[in-house]
């Protein structure tokens, strides 16, 4: 079994449109939840959301690739570039003939979507852009992220709701891992903030109007948001042998269905995908300082998270601590893991822990350290980052300091 | 139809009962319908008398609609149909 390392990352979010400025905000626990801004917005009941705000589409793409990359593609692309530049990586030859890009996302290009079904439905237009089909589809990301980079391995996209971007940079890491190929481009991206995708979710009555407080007793729901995270997961002497700066280690990870129920949460499944990805980085509890929570600010998630992390940990669960970074960007669906890895990051390697931010009240079902409402300093050795899906899809990535 | 009528049709419906086994006395839990069923059966009242009921599935106790039994259901739905009246 190989070492696997990150040797770059991305990212585009509510916080940031880079990976400093999403640390520098985690570090000062700034809220990227704003009110939204699109078409048809006075008709929702659920009016916020951690939005990308000030983002020039047309700054960073040509017209050409504008008709064919729908928002979540663009947000993926600005990630991965970050990422790739920050690795030092150049995909040619052997390398770039096994190196590929599996990437996480639920909503595929929503906008799109949202956008020509208004223009045949509520317009009663009767021709649609020739680009429809090839901008909405959920593999577009990752395809588009091959071609700007000359990826010819093993590509392909994950979707698993919540959880997506675990589980694809699971698959990353494994293949990695296994030798299969030297490196990964992998995260995830979503973008599903547009009258119809919000809308959706108002149905479901799980939607806070008012603001994200994972972890506080008067939470009251979740906040969508949007963007991107991407990672060069490189097997670890392929990235010492040229000397690259070596974000993290991960360590290990682990999957786990709830074969329960389609919207509820499990502890038991929750818990055995956390027990296991410890099993498989061959870490002792004890050693996990943090958690990324999936912490999404629901009444179900929280306490059930909460329970799941006691169960896991023992008496461990009072010293370690856990934060949910959705306080700050909203919950990015299909991009959230991938986001919030970044903050596992910053532990493992700055020894600084993103606080929950918009902790009002404790609440005796969620009593751990939540790290309410600023960052702390404190070395971590070990952290996790947890994705509980919709569905009871799990995924659990372990990381540690970096070698 | 009275008000009280559709709403136990839409409680039994999403029960799979018969509405004459829906009594005011019952409740949610003593129907069997569990969270999802309840905003169902929430989204059904909606549509059925054109009004928005103020619910949260995060906080259902909390929330101004009172959902303990079939008859608080009923006497708060037919508020919501009072005050679209007028």
């Amino acid at each position: 079994m190989k070492r696997v390392v990150i040797t770059g990352a991305g990212s585009i979010n509510s916080l940031g449109h880079t990976v400093p400025e999403t640390l520098a905000a985690m570090r000062e626990g700034r809220c990227g939840i704003t009110e939204l801004d699109f078409r048809d917005v006075e008709r929702l009941a659920i009016r916020i959301g951690g939005q990308v705000k000030g983002f020039e589409a047309d700054k960073r793409f040509n017209r050409q690739q504008l008709a064919l990359y729908d928002r979540f593609t663009q947000f993926t692309l600005v990630a991965a570039r970050e990422a790739i530049m920050q690795s030092g990586l150049e995909f040619s030859g052997e390398l770039a003939a096994r190196a590929g890009v599996v990437l996480g996302n639920s909503g595929g290009g929503m906008t799109t979507l949202d956008e020509n079904y208004r223009s045949v439905y509520e317009d009663g237009k009767n021709r649609v852009h020739p680009f429809v089909v090839p901008k909405l589809m959920n593999n577009a990301a990752a395809s588009h992220v091959s071609m700007e980079f000359n990826l010819k391995g093993p590509s392909f996209t994950v979707s698993t709701a919540c959880a997506s971007s675990n589980h694809a940079m699971a698959q990353a890491f494994q293949m990695v891992r296994t030798g299969m190929t030297p490196a990964m481009i992998t995260g995830g991206s979503e973008s599903m903030l547009c009258f119809g995708g919000v809308k959706a979710w108002e149905g479901l009555r799980v939607m806070s109007r008012d603001g994200c407080r994972p972890f506080s007793a008067n939470r009251n729901g979740m906040v969508q948001g949007e963007g991107a995270g991407v990672f060069v997961f490189e097997e670890y002497e392929h990235a010492r042998a040229r000397g690259a700066e070596i974000l993290a280690e991960v360590a290990g990870y682990a999957m786990s269905s709830d074969a329960a129920d389609i919207v509820m949460p499990s502890k038991q499944g929750a818990s055995r995908a956390m027990a296991g990805a410890l099993r498989d980085a061959g870490i002792p509890r004890e050693e996990v300082g943090y958690i990324n929570a999936h912490g999404t600010g629901t009444a179900a998630n929280d306490k059930t998270e909460s329970a799941s992390v006691a169960d896991v940990f023992g008496p461990h669960a009072d010293s370690l601590m856990i934060s949910s970074t959705k306080s700050m960007h909203g919950h990015l669906i299909g991009a959230t893991g991938a986001v919030e890895l970044l903050a596992c990051i910053m532990a493992v390697r700055d020894g600084i822990v993103a606080p929950t931010i918009g902790y009002d009240e404790p609440d005796p079902e969620c009593a751990l350290d939540v790290v309410p409402n600023e960052a702390r300093e404190a070395p971590v050795e070990v952290a996790l980052s947890n994705a509980f899906a919709f569905g009871g899809l799990n995924a659990v990535l372990a990381l540690r300091r970096a070698p | 139809m009275e008000v009280k009528d559709r709403v136990i049709e839409i409680i039994a419906e999403q029960a799979v009962l018969d509405p004459a086994d829906v009594t005011m006395d019952s409740t949610l839990d003593s129907l069997g319908i569990d969270s999802l069923g309840l905003v169902e059966s929430i989204f059904a009242i909606e549509e059925a008398f054109d009004i928005s009921v103020p619910f949260n599935a995060n906080e259902p106790t909390e929330s101004d609609f009172d959902i303990s039994s079939v008859a608080a259901i009923v006497k708060g739905i037919e508020k919501l149909v009072e005050d679209q009246k007028s």
